[in-house]
């Protein structure tokens, strides 16, 4: 057999197992948006139609014309955005701390904020809840965007010390021979470098936000609090099982995913394997 | 800064914890202050609902560790942990060596790259109500099993107690191995074709190499990734919520829906507090060999 035959098969092979993990990976997801352009009667038809002959956007118009609904994407947006810029503005100035100064408690605070990291959400929950109320932060953004905060400052925090590590101490130190304070420094000089880890953080810190359920759904409770996975959540049961509509709204909620996904890849990926290969 | 910084001075050195202050005050508040109450709670009788609760030791800890319940729940967590954990390394390595072929073109790589890294973009909330409609004994995986002549009856995939617990564990392994294939792939592009190069010459076959080279090379993503995916994995809540709410009849039951049941629809505060402790001592015992593992390698 020549290198070049096998060569050839060897490609063949490849390619037939890259297909049945392609069907593997991707037939949910467009199940899920060919259903999203069913009417509902036709969800479960037997046998089951691929591209409807009543296609139509009847479950998107139905979600995008209910103020209800529109209301849990707005909750979202808000939410995950805030606590982006939160945890973008606060990992910043923490990193900046432990990657420039050295001081007594700096491997100590250093391993916490690590550890942190596998505190269990559902352990925290039911303080929480005594707590929010205490704190009068009950059924508001804010109850979720620190309690977000907890869970998205420590990796953010790693990223960016391991960012700012690799960046040369003289940058920071030519401001300052200037006269410039530290604080110039960093708004200056580190920030504008360190953008492609700041983008990478961004979009993890802005995925889990909008991916969080468990204290969306017991530290907010009005209908006008609810965040898109609660929302997804309350289409079920609430009038008979709407599949197109869930699926419709599926689409729509995981988009900001998935263009911010398709849009920064490639820092995404660096990103978010440095953290997990090296943290 | 308003300090001003001298040598030696007091101003700086605060000025690191300055720095630090917002991530403290944040973690103290909302970290360590609910886990002092957490375990407080954990030590006396019903809490939150008692105006006056009572001191009284370890005997809610006795009695989860105990009860049946928490057995079948401490089995079903292993099982849906230890099995998504397994898998996620096997799909996350095929797809990635796949991925990462050198027999391919650039594009056809990038385009199957988007494809398998999908699972990841979607929530909890959508899988889980996405794998209810294809599971549902009248979906579409029944029909293909049906057509395939695998099954012949409408399996209630997530509704039989026989085969609820494999179904939510194929949906998390479903939904969970892109993380791996990601950092596998980062890791299997890191090693260097001098390797492979000097193998090839000795006249090592691509199952030698794969053994030899790849395995040992990856070996430290495998390991942090495997420790990082038991963490998460064991507390795992929404999907298992959504898809199956811990049934039918505790048949998926797992730590955190055991958990969340006792506190918020039995109000059994105590006991929950306690159950929530036993998650935390897990977890952190997992975080403790992971963060020494980490030293070790630097």
């Amino acid at each position: 057999m020549s290198k070049t035959t096998g060569r050839n098969i060897g490609k063949i092979i490849v390619i037939i197992m890259l297909l049945i993990g392609a069907v593997y990976a991707g037939f949910p997801v467009v199940w899920m948006f060919l259903c999203s352009f069913k009417p509902n009667t036709e969800i479960f038809a037997y046998p089951p139609t691929f591209i409807s002959d009543t296609f139509s956007l009847n479950a998107y118009r139905s979600i995008l014309t209910n103020s209800e609904k529109i209301r849990f994407f707005l909750n979202s947006y808000f939410v995950s955005s805030v606590v982006t810029i939160l945890t973008l503005f606060v990992s910043v100035l923490s990193a900046y701390s432990f990657s420039r100064f050295e001081f007594k408690l700096k491997k100590t605070l250093n391993m916490l904020i690590i550890s942190v990291q596998a505190v269990p959400p559902i352990t925290l929950l039911i303080p929480y809840f005594g707590l929010i109320v205490a704190l009068k932060l009950y059924n508001t953004y804010w109850a979720l965007i620190f309690t977000y905060m907890v869970f998205t400052l420590p990796y953010a925090i790693i990223m960016m010390t391991g960012y700012f590590n690799t960046l040369p101490k003289e940058l920071d130190e030519a401001v300052m021979i200037d006269g410039g304070s530290r604080l110039l420094a960093l708004w200056k000089v580190l920030i504008p470098i360190s953008i492609p880890g700041m983008i990478s953080v961004g979009m993890y810190t802005f995925m889990q936000a909008w991916n969080e359920y468990l204290f969306a759904l017991t530290l907010t409770k009005t209908i006008e609090m609810r965040t898109v996975p609660i929302g997804i959540q309350q289409l079920m049961g609430q009038h008979s099982y709407e599949w197109n509509e869930m699926m419709a709204m599926s689409i729509l909620g995981c988009l900001p995913v998935l263009l911010l996904f398709l849009f920064f890849q490639r820092y995404f990926i660096e990103g978010m394997t440095a953290g997990s290969v090296k943290s | 800064m308003t300090l001003k910084s001298r040598p030696g001075s007091l101003g700086k050195r605060l000025t690191p914890y300055l720095y630090l202050s917002p991530t403290m005050v944040l973690m103290i508040v909302l970290m360590l202050v609910p886990i002092v109450i957490v375990i407080g709670y954990s030590f006396y009788d019903n809490v939150i609902m008692n105006k006056h609760p009572v001191f009284i030791g370890i005997k809610n800890y006795a009695e989860i560790l105990t009860d049946k319940n928490f057995h079948q729940t401490i089995y079903n967590t292993a099982f849906f942990t230890i099995s998504s954990v397994v898998f996620h390394m096997i799909i996350g390595l095929t797809f990635s060596m796949l991925l990462n072929s050198k027999l391919l073109h650039q594009t056809t790589r990038s385009i199957f790259r988007v494809i398998y890294v999908l699972p990841w973009v979607f929530t909890a909330a959508i899988i889980a109500i996405l794998w209810r409609l294809m599971l549902n004994p009248n979906g579409i995986v029944n029909y293909f099993l049906n057509i395939f002549g695998t099954i012949d009856s409408k399996v209630e995939w997530l509704g039989s107690r026989d085969t609820a617990l494999y179904a939510v564990t194929f949906i998390n392994i479903w939904s969970g191995y892109p993380f791996y294939m990601v950092s596998l792939l980062a890791g299997l592009q890191g090693i260097s074709i001098d390797l492979y190069e000097a193998a090839e010459v000795d006249g090592a076959n691509s199952v030698q190499k794969f053994l030899y080279i790849t395995i040992p090379q990856l070996k430290p993503i495998i390991v942090s990734m495997a420790m990082l995916d038991c963490i998460w994995t064991m507390q795992q809540f929404s999907l298992i919520w959504m898809t199956t709410g811990g049934g039918p009849i505790r048949a998926t039951e797992m730590l955190s829906t055991y958990t969340y049941k006792l506190a918020f629809s039995k109000y059994e505060f105590s006991q929950a507090s306690s159950s929530a402790v036993i998650i935390l001592i897990f977890s952190m015992l997992l975080a403790f060999i992971y963060v020494r593992k980490q030293k070790a390698r630097d």
